[in-house]
């Protein structure tokens, strides 16, 4: 470990390399052991918000779904904090999940990035037909309504009667 | 008296490198000095160096394959140690005949040997193929011996899934090339984060050592000469743990830390 290194740690500006190869193995390790490429967990982990999103309203910036590992066992471990639960479910409601990830038939700039999840929300109520994937286009062209309001529309109101956002 | 049964025991790593003829050459001595009768066996017919870190490599004529074809008996291809005759080397296959040896092969070979050693130590190749799965049938239980590297932990991983898919019990690891000031530095996976990763019970901790090169190039394995460097202690250990006893384990965190290790380290400084 060189001067440099020991200052930067010291500062928090870098972390001790074993704590990233130990993260990095374990990671490597669930994929290994499930041969499940990033692909297909993505895929999953979108099909999964999609039915949780029916029921309750997930914090979508701290959602995390992965692989983990303990003991030689590989368990799916999805942490989905819940805003709030809806009151009824709707089957035609439909909450953003795409998290900003790039789909091979969607590539727009918007896509890549994670939309707001309240003009994504909104847009998708609006079109209640279609994939959930597909919402993300809806959403940049539409104009912007308040995020709040969107995202409480989402939870009170049916889905396919949401009038397109003013 | 209970009936003779001899452990035929897999020593693999997946990686290459990472010291799986070492170990099986130390703790060949290891089990012999402590009487227990010993051979090993080079599986890696393709590239072996079991008779080089033994100082056995001008000593074999024959190798199990002439046997099992019939042209030699056993007691011609095993090589017995000159200073630890409790030990005994058997190359597996000769290089020249490489394609014929099967799974079958390597379990005649083994129960060849039972009559005569307590335990029989199968030096794996590197890999997963057929010279593994050749390795592999002969052995019921394994030591998979890997270092504190993210390559080397992960190909280990492979090896541990693959040995539960033969059955092979039990399995237990081997921490090779451990460098405790990495380590309290953080700078290197610690020794629980390799066993946690892997599952695997620790046989045995081995600290990176310069003396481990210097025993090999004169072919004499560490732990034949009685040495107290950390390296040939570490490999006894592993044999007496190999046998049933309860010897502690040490702790990375304390290794050249303490006061006798900091004098031990200034008697050893070079001035020249």
């Amino acid at each position: 470990m060189t001067l440099r290194d020991t200052i930067n740690r010291l500062l928090g500006l870098q972390r001790a390399s074993a704590t990233t190869a130990r993260e990095r193995l374990q990671l490597v390790l669930a994929h290994d052991r499930s041969d499940l490429n990033p692909e297909l967990l993505e895929q999953m982990r979108r099909e999964i918000l999609e039915v949780v999103s029916r029921y309750v309203e997930i914090d979508l910036d701290e959602v995390d779904v992965s692989l983990e590992t303990e003991d030689r066992v590989t368990a799916l471990v999805a942490n989905l904090p819940i805003r709030r639960a809806k009151a009824v479910a709707q089957p035609g409601v439909k909450a953003n999940i795409s998290l900003g990830v790039k789909e091979p038939g969607l590539a727009q700039e918007g896509a890549a990035r994670p939309p707001d999840p309240g003009v994504a929300s909104s847009a998708e109520a609006a079109s209640d037909a279609g994939t959930v994937l597909g919402a993300d286009k809806p959403a940049s062209e539409t104009s912007q309504p308040e995020p709040e309001t969107a995202t409480t529309n989402l939870g009170t109101l049916p889905g396919p009667e949401l009038s397109k956002p003013a | 008296m209970t009936p003779h049964r001899t452990r035929n025991i897999l020593i693999c790593s997946g990686k290459g490198g990472v010291g799986k003829t070492t170990l099986t050459a130390n703790l060949g001595i290891a089990l012999a000095r402590q009487g227990v009768r010993t051979a090993v066996l080079d599986a890696d017919f393709g590239l072996r160096n079991l008779d080089l870190l033994l100082g056995l490599e001008n000593r074999i004529v024959f190798t199990a394959q002439e046997v099992l074809a019939g042209s030699c008996r056993l007691e011609q291809a095993l090589v017995k140690h000159k200073q630890e005759p409790n030990l005994a080397l058997l190359p597996a296959g000769n290089p020249r005949m490489l394609e014929w040896l099967k799974p079958e092969d390597m379990q005649a070979i083994v129960g060849m040997l039972a009559p005569s050693f307590d335990v029989v130590l199968i030096d794996c190749p590197a890999g997963i193929e057929d010279g593994f799965k050749n390795a592999v049938s002969a052995a019921q239980e394994a030591i998979v011996i890997t270092t504190p590297e993210v390559s080397a932990v992960r190909d280990a991983d492979r090896v541990i899934g693959l040995l539960n898919t033969h059955g092979i019990q039990p399995i237990q690891l081997v921490l090779n090339r451990v460098r405790p000031k990495m380590m309290a530095n953080q700078e290197m996976l610690s020794v629980n984060d390799v066993t946690d990763i892997l599952a695997l019970p620790l046989l045995g901790l081995v600290v990176e050592d310069e003396q481990v090169i210097v025993s090999t190039n004169r072919g004499e394995p560490l732990t034949l000469s009685g040495s107290h460097s950390p390296a040939a202690l570490a490999y006894s250990n592993v044999a007496r743990r190999l046998q049933g006893e309860d010897v502690p384990l040490p702790d990375p965190a304390k290794m050249g830390r303490g006061l006798r290790a900091k004098l031990s380290r200034l008697i050893k400084t070079k001035i020249f």
